[in-house]
């Protein structure tokens, strides 16, 4: 019972920063008496705008960067390719498709350079980024309301109504609004497969033509996996029941949850038969897979979950590139370019003197960071559908980083389940401490404020308490060695 | 008949900053020979192997002069790169292990083995697969054929640091083409079996043809592995010796370069009076809680101006008795000084009664590392006794004159071999960094100096000038000292008195003229002498 009791404390303590920010939503929550669903749908519509965002510090962080502040100047290159693809009339998926094109290349230039500044910065990579990022917002801010238009002819009267200066919002519906969110789910599975299946294929075959070994058991699953979902997308639409369902771009959480659900206790059961059959013995996390499965199914019954459920929708491939996002991430960190950088990110020196190239594999990894938050710009922004032109770029790192702080990542640690947790739970902070702060003070303009003061203090808070963290875990080594 | 080399590097040359460090040096190398590269400490022997290595220190601060050949070519080594490429491996004097990883990871970092993506048939090959079975029954092989036997998938970090060096050696053999293999110090931080199996696997390790270049002090050791040396001294060329041709006094005499004589030899003249009822310092039920060096209850009187020795095995607590008194670890029991009690729970209540520390830990405790000499050796007496400050009304700001003067004088005093007072206490070698300890608590003009471990890791001159000093110190000016040594001979040659700590506690404290056996029984804890 005692053990019990200290390996309960000691889970509390690991994951203190999580746990803090539970109390203060569920506090925030009860204060604000502000119905479930809503802060739910809210929430997950939230997710699917900022996840993207957060997952690009991801791998700065591993290779030794600390949080990238720099994402700024990602976000700058997002907004730029959305001016020329609105100034020539590009729309939808399309236009969307174009935006990527665009960003892409100017955000590996602008991530060179930054990598090239953190280079000359080592130690201080994060102050430099926060200061670099309001630099290039001033810059852009130069270029957006002087320099187009003003010294580069560029004549569109619905985004320059004086001829040069931008306009300060800029309305996206009919445009690049929901060009995205609004791919049906069925497409989705038929990109997945499609993509699986030449992944699969290509790679079994290039690995041939080298002479070396198929991984033949993975290319099977990869192609099984593939054509499931391919066939799923294809056939699925012609099927009224599945189309009802599956058909739209927003899968409502009840299908989700009970599709979602039967898959995870399917999937559990066979294999802790097949372990049976080969007599494992470690069921514990298929067992709590299953269970995980029940429970979601359970949801859809229970009326007052099911409430919640209903009222949340889920852009389906928005979801499908934040899944994306995080199969990239660990992909990167099984190649020999990841193990690069988990050693420049673990010391210096001592990959200096292994011959890996410290500087080049920085300034990549800040590339690779800065497109990743291009991305997730214009995944942000075609889901909020107004752009806010001169500012829309100022807290992009400030809330991407109170985010991956607050799901317990440190600067020398980040995971996607950080950056996942994380995003979750700020922003259901962030949805709900202006309502109960409201709710107390009895003014409604106070809101803005508690925002600013949410991402600042939960930066500060986080760090301090990873700090107190990383004292413990001192005094505990000095213990340990009398 | 002219021997084939696998190395020959000839007329080499390096400045840092104006500082000649490395002066028409050569280095020959035959194939699978161990050949040692023997001075003493800022001889210049890393300095060369930096270069050999193609380490950016080098490139940063201006490259170097002279030509290098390689299995008979002439090559340009310009990065650590290069130098594997050609064959050339190097266990580091500090691990280049990454503690968070496994030791697979550690063993083949850089040199992953990897399996196509189709990413990296359109990126290149860093976007390949790592193979991690692949990369483990490689670490294994290694493992194996240096005879280490732990498991290849345990992380690195928390294990003792024999096993560090052996990954590090496996990664080396690891690599493919291995040709030349350098050994920086590799037994300093190795207990002696442990170095004896070192020595064993260098042995095996040539028996394949691999050529090795083992830096080390230890003339044992040379004397039992190696076929040749080469002798540095000052950053100049001594001597390209074989061993069977020479013994270990003359390799000694070769280091130094003068007759290496009995340890003090100018103590001055002797004009102290010691009485037993002029104590200075008094411990009383004294514990200290230092990790790996505790003190469990030590009673000990120091008389005014005598020299006391505390003498001891590794981790018995010898060292935790100056820093217990300093504050800078826990401490219990009384300590009075001239009769008034130190509060040592406050850091620097010592330091105020004039109590001077010369640490054991130099590069960590005793300097500021990335500050000038300068100011290395005048802060501690600013803090403490406002010197080298002048008043501007209320305001006291540093007199830089004074401090340079001061600076300068110590410079000479204690020949401390510098570009000059500005130049960074860091990039001193490792004798002149204690001399500079040592000028430091002079400057303080403690009335009671406590100089633990003063001669680790220096070399042999320096040894002497640093002894020397504390021997002048002591008998002309009457300072008395607190001598801490892990070194019996350097104890037995200096102090009046020697305590013997033995798990924590006093087992004995004897004259300097006392038995090898007397000495011996204490330091194993068996209560003794008292003198």
């Amino acid at each position: 019972m005692n053990k019990l009791l200290n390996s309960l404390k000691k889970a509390i303590f690991d994951n203190k920063v999580i746990a803090l920010f539970v109390v203060l939503c569920v506090a925030c929550m009860a204060i604000a008496e502000t119905s479930v669903s809503y802060i739910a749908a809210e929430v997950f519509s939230r997710f699917s705008r900022n996840a993207c965002l957060v997952l690009s510090l991801i791998i700065p962080c591993l290779a030794g960067l600390g949080m990238n502040f720099g994402i700024v100047v990602g976000a700058i290159a997002a907004q730029i390719s959305i001016f020329f693809v609105v100034h020539f009339g590009f729309t939808g998926l399309g236009g969307f498709m174009l935006c990527v094109l665009i960003s892409t290349p100017l955000a590996i230039f602008f991530g060179w350079l930054v990598g090239k500044l953190y280079n000359n910065t080592k130690g201080a990579e994060m102050i430099a980024g926060l200061i670099l990022g309001f630099f290039a917002a001033g810059l852009y801010r130069l270029f957006v309301l002087y320099i187009l238009g003003g010294v580069i002819p560029f004549d569109d009267p619905n985004l320059l109504p004086r001829g040069f200066g931008l306009r300060n919002a800029y309305d996206l519906t009919g445009s690049l609004k929901y060009a995205l969110d609004d791919i049906s789910f069925l497409n989705v599975c038929v990109v997945i497969g499609i993509i699986a299946i030449v992944a699969a294929v290509v790679t079994s075959a290039y690995a041939k033509k080298k002479g070396q070994t198929v991984d033949k058991n993975g290319a099977m699953k990869k192609v099984v996996i593939g054509a499931a979902a391919l066939v799923f997308g294809i056939v699925g639409r012609f099927i009224p029941m599945v189309n009802l369902l599956f058909g739209s771009s927003r899968l409502i959480l009840t299908d989700v949850a009970l599709f979602g659900g039967l898959a995870l206790i399917v999937y559990a059961v066979i294999k802790i038969l097949l372990s049976l059959k080969k007599g494992e013995k470690k069921l514990g996390k298929l067992i709590a897979m299953a269970v995980a499965g029940v429970l979601l199914m359970a949801g859809t019954v229970i009326p007052a979950v099911r409430e919640i459920y209903q009222a949340v929708q889920l852009p389906s491939a928005a979801y499908g590139v934040i899944v994306l996002f995080c199969f990239f991430n660990n992909w990167i960190m099984e190649t020999r370019l990841g193990q690069n950088m988990r050693t420049v990110g673990q010391n210096r020196g001592v990959a200096t003197s292994a011959g890996i190239n410290v500087d080049k594999t920085r300034i990549i990894a800040t590339c690779i960071s800065t497109v990743l938050a291009a991305w997730g710009q214009l995944i942000f922004l075609q889901n909020l559908g107004t752009f806010n032109t001169v500012q829309q770029q100022d807290n992009v790192g400030l809330y991407s980083i109170a985010a991956i702080l607050v799901g317990g990542a440190t600067v020398q640690k980040a995971t996607n389940r950080h950056a996942v947790i994380g995003v979750i739970l700020f922003h259901t902070l962030f949805v709900v401490a202006p309502l109960a702060a409201t709710k107390i003070v009895g003014d409604s303009a106070i809101s803005e404020y508690i925002r600013m003061f949410i991402s600042y203090g939960v930066i500060a808070v986080s760090l301090a308490l990873h700090a107190w963290k990383t004292v413990a875990k001192k005094d505990d080594k000095k213990a340990n060695a009398e | 008949m002219e021997t084939k080399y696998l190395l020959k590097m000839d007329n080499i040359s390096k400045e840092y900053f104006g500082n000649k460090v490395l002066k028409n040096v050569q280095l020959h190398v035959a194939p699978g020979e161990i050949h040692a590269l023997m001075g003493e400490n800022g001889a210049g022997k890393s300095t060369l192997m930096n270069i050999l290595f193609g380490m950016p220190v080098i490139h940063n601060t201006g490259g170097f002069e002279g030509t290098i050949q390689f299995d008979g070519q002439t090559v340009n080594i310009d990065s650590p790169q290069k130098a594997m490429e050609l064959g050339i491996g190097m266990v580091h004097q500090e691990f280049m292990l990454i503690p968070g990883f496994t030791v697979t990871e550690n063993v083949k970092l850089g040199r992953e083995i990897t399996t196509p993506t189709i990413a990296s048939g359109v990126f290149g090959k860093s976007l390949e697969k790592l193979d991690r079975p692949a990369m483990a029954s490689d670490a294994r092989k290694a493992l194996d054929t240096i005879g280490l036997n732990i498991p290849e998938t345990d992380t690195v970090g928390g294990m003792p640091v024999g096993y560090m060096q052996f990954i590090e050696i496996a990664r080396e053999i690891d690599k493919t083409g291995m040709k030349l293999l350098i050994f920086d110090e590799p037994t300093a931080v190795l207990t002696e079996s442990e170095a004896q199996k070192l020595l064993e696997t260098m042995q095996v390790l040539t028996s394949k043809g691999i050529s090795i270049i083992f830096i080390t002090h230890r003339i044992d050791e040379v004397i039992q592995v190696a076929n040749s040396m080469t002798v540095l001294r000052d950053g100049t060329f001594v001597q390209h010796v074989e061993t069977k041709g020479t013994t270990a006094a003359e390799i000694a005499e070769m280091m130094v370069g003068r007759k290496v004589e009995k340890l003090v030899d100018d103590a001055g003249k002797d004009t102290r009076t010691i009485s037993d009822d002029d104590i200075l310092l008094r411990l009383k039920d004294f514990h200290v809680d230092m990790p790996g060096e505790k003190v469990r209850g030590v009673d000990l009187d120091i008389r005014r101006g005598e020299i006391l020795g505390i003498g001891g095995l590794a981790g018995q607590g010898k060292v935790g008795i100056p820093n217990g008194i300093l504050g800078l670890y826990k401490s219990t029991g009384t300590v009075k000084f001239e009769g008034e009690v130190i509060e040592t729970e406050k850091l620097g209540a010592a330091l105020k009664k004039h109590i001077a520390f010369v640490s054991e830990d130099r590069r960590g405790v005793g300097l500021l590392l990335e500050e000038s000499i300068e100011n290395n050796i005048t802060f501690t007496a600013m803090q403490i006794d406002g010197k080298f400050l002048k008043n501007y009304g209320p305001l006291k700001l540093f007199d830089s004159k004074k401090a340079r003067e001061h600076a300068l004088d110590m410079i000479k005093q204690l020949d401390i071999r510098c570009t000059g007072p500005e130049q960074y206490a860091g990039r001193l070698s490792g004798g002149n960094q204690q001399k500079v300890c040592l000028a430091r608590a002079i400057t303080m003009e403690p009335k009671l100096l406590i100089v633990s471990e003063p001669t680790r890791g220096i070399d042999i001159g320096a040894k002497k000038l640093v002894l020397e000093l504390l021997a002048k110190m002591n008998r002309e000016e009457g300072m008395t000292i607190i001598m801490v040594s892990s070194e019996l001979n350097e104890l037995r040659s200096l102090c009046d008195r020697i305590a013997i700590v033995s798990d924590g506690q006093l087992t004995g404290i004897f004259a300097p003229d006392a038995s090898d056996a007397e000495y011996g029984m204490a330091m194993s804890g068996v209560k003794g002498g008292n003198k």
